[in-house]
């Protein structure tokens, strides 16, 4: 209990704990779309390309979360486009495009950090991130965030299930599946990006896609995905900033990530229809799952 | 023109400016089973895209029931190859069929009692009663294709396009696919399948349509599948694309 009172005392812990489980929520959510649309890598890449925006924003705004947010959002929609744009007018696919033009973004963005005074701006702090320095105004950005992301998601979510589940039906069916596309790496950047200050632009992928996931080995049920996930994410990341608060010296992002996969890999192991065990279990009894699939598989009668 | 008719007139459609279907126009109407015949790259797949509004045309209309056909409507349901859908998608039999009502209740509107009865009803149907709550990986290849077909019947699509739905099937679920063919055509449904096995063309389809990338010949099975016409079909290359390598 007195851990507890320790922890909900501390007005920079009390922060971190409530922007935490936003961005945990906003990012669970969102995961779910992320993973059926086959685009991780895609938002890894994505991740990557904020640095220079970040860099860029620091030197014209100093360390203000105003500046950082846009000159983030700038940069990683300049190489999702300059992506879609160079794989369009080339013999290049788009992964190749896009690997190509997002390291050139990092690198830039290293570049960039390595020319800013040290006191300025630490280049970890961005790589790894730290939530215990969340200020207002990044709670700000992150309900902000939270409030056009996950409203916007569950508006749109019968055109994006059917987009998700096969783009080529969903267009016959009068859905516009490149803006959803396009409304789906909006919702990545602007999540992406307010998670940037708590777990860091290496280790947001991880917020992303690892709650989601989860639900995936668990559930049969899309709705059922997308809800479980905002859950997980939101509950990995205050099981993560307890970590990282009791055992002083293990950064925030790496923590909530930790805490994250843990769960993850319970899921993959114990998961009752797609766990480990359950495969192995299974094998053994294929005689009578065949069996049992044959009597179901009987021609109709009319 | 009859009045349940769809009508194709003058359908030309190209891929990077070449040719994939020619000025195709023939008529179907709906209570039939249609079989679209034709050897690889002959454009079966790209008619289906057409009519279900997947692929732009370069020229032609399509008419039905005396109204022309512009882009998406809920009166054609497209059933893609099976190889093209991730099976391991979080969603029951159940899941996917309510899929189908989507389109009738556009983005928002709530799902209500007449929507749930029009899926137990296309769920009865397919005879998916009992697998409803399966996963859709969980099911053999012909209880995958009822289920489909269960997602257009929700959808009250009155034309059915679907694409090669007897590759990959064991026999039983040939002849159970055979008959759910023949109980939809009863209903009144207009079913477009493009088909590769010419030896079950007779048992299975009132009417061909024979493509080689434009029309050879359509109209009524007993007619127009003629040794003569099949020979026509599958010899003749109409287009150079195909010895190209261009996909069609």
């Amino acid at each position: 209990m007195n851990f507890l009172h320790d922890l909900v005392s501390q007005e920079f812990m009390r922060r971190a704990l409530v922007g935490g489980a936003l961005i945990g929520f906003t990012n669970g959510f969102l995961g779910s779309f992320i993973i059926l649309r086959r685009m991780s890598l895609m938002a890894d890449a994505l991740s990557h390309s904020m640095l220079p925006g970040l860099a860029i924003g620091v030197m014209l705004f100093g360390l203000k979360p105003g500046g950082l947010f846009f000159g983030g959002l700038v940069a990683a929609m300049f190489v999702a486009i300059g992506a879609m744009l160079l794989a369009r007018g080339s013999r290049l696919k788009e992964d190749a495009a896009l690997a190509i033009l997002y390291t050139i973004a990092f690198s830039i963005g290293v570049v960039l950090l390595q020319m800013l005074p040290p006191t300025q701006v630490d280049l970890k702090h961005y790589l790894f991130g730290n939530v215990l320095g969340l200020g207002d105004a990044d709670l700000w950005i992150a309900y902000g965030v939270a409030l056009v992301v996950v409203p916007g998601l569950i508006l749109f979510q019968r055109p994006m299930m059917l987009t998700l589940f096969d783009p080529a039906v969903a267009r016959s069916q009068g859905v516009r599946v490149g803006a959803l596309n396009f409304v789906l790496i909006v919702a990545s950047v602007l999540t992406m990006i307010s998670s940037a200050q708590s777990v860091g632009v290496i280790l947001m992928l991880g917020l992303l896609v690892t709650p989601a996931a989860t639900m995936y080995l668990l559930t049969d049920n899309f709705t059922k995905m997308l809800w479980g996930g905002a859950v997980f994410g939101c509950l990995g990341s205050l099981g993560g900033l307890v970590v990282s608060y009791k055992f002083d010296g293990i950064p925030s992002g790496a923590a909530i990530v930790l805490v994250l996969g843990v769960v993850f890999i319970i899921a993959w192991i114990c998961s009752p229809r797609y766990g480990l065990l359950v495969r192995l279990r299974r094998a053994r009894h294929f005689h009578e799952e065949s069996l049992k699939r044959w009597e179901h598989d009987e021609p109709h009668k009319h | 023109m009859h009045s349940h008719a769809l009508q194709l007139q003058n359908i030309t459609v190209s891929y990077a400016r070449i040719p994939a279907l020619h000025h195709i126009s023939f008529e179907v109407c709906c209570g039939q089973c249609v079989a679209l015949l034709g050897p690889n790259g002959a454009g079966k797949t790209t008619l289906l895209k057409t009519l279900a509004g997947l692929v732009e045309r370069e020229s032609g209309t399509i008419h039905f029931h005396g109204r022309e056909v512009r882009g998406a409507t809920p009166d054609i349901a497209y059933l893609p190859q099976r190889g093209q859908i991730d099976w391991d998608f979080p969603t029951t039999v159940r899941g996917l069929v309510e899929m189908g009502r989507y389109l009738r209740l556009g983005w928002w509107r709530t799902y209500g009692e007449k929507d749930k009865l029009a899926v137990d009803s296309a769920i009865a149907a397919m005879n998916l009663e009992s697998l409803q709550e399966r996963q859709i990986s969980a099911l053999s290849g012909g209880q995958q294709q009822r289920a489909f077909l269960a997602r257009a019947l929700a959808q009250e699509a009155h034309v059915l396009l679907l694409d090669e739905p007897f590759t990959g099937l064991d026999k039983p679920s040939q002849d159970n696919l055979k008959l759910t063919l023949r109980q939809l055509r009863g209903q009144g449904k207009l079913l477009i399948v493009s088909h590769h096995d010419l030896a079950s063309v007779r048992e299975i389809f009132d009417r061909v349509v024979l493509l080689n990338g434009e029309l050879i010949a359509a109209g009524e099975t007993a007619g127009v599948f003629t040794e003569e016409n099949i020979h026509r079909t599958y010899e003749t290359r109409v287009f150079a694309a195909v010895d190209h390598g261009v996909a069609i």
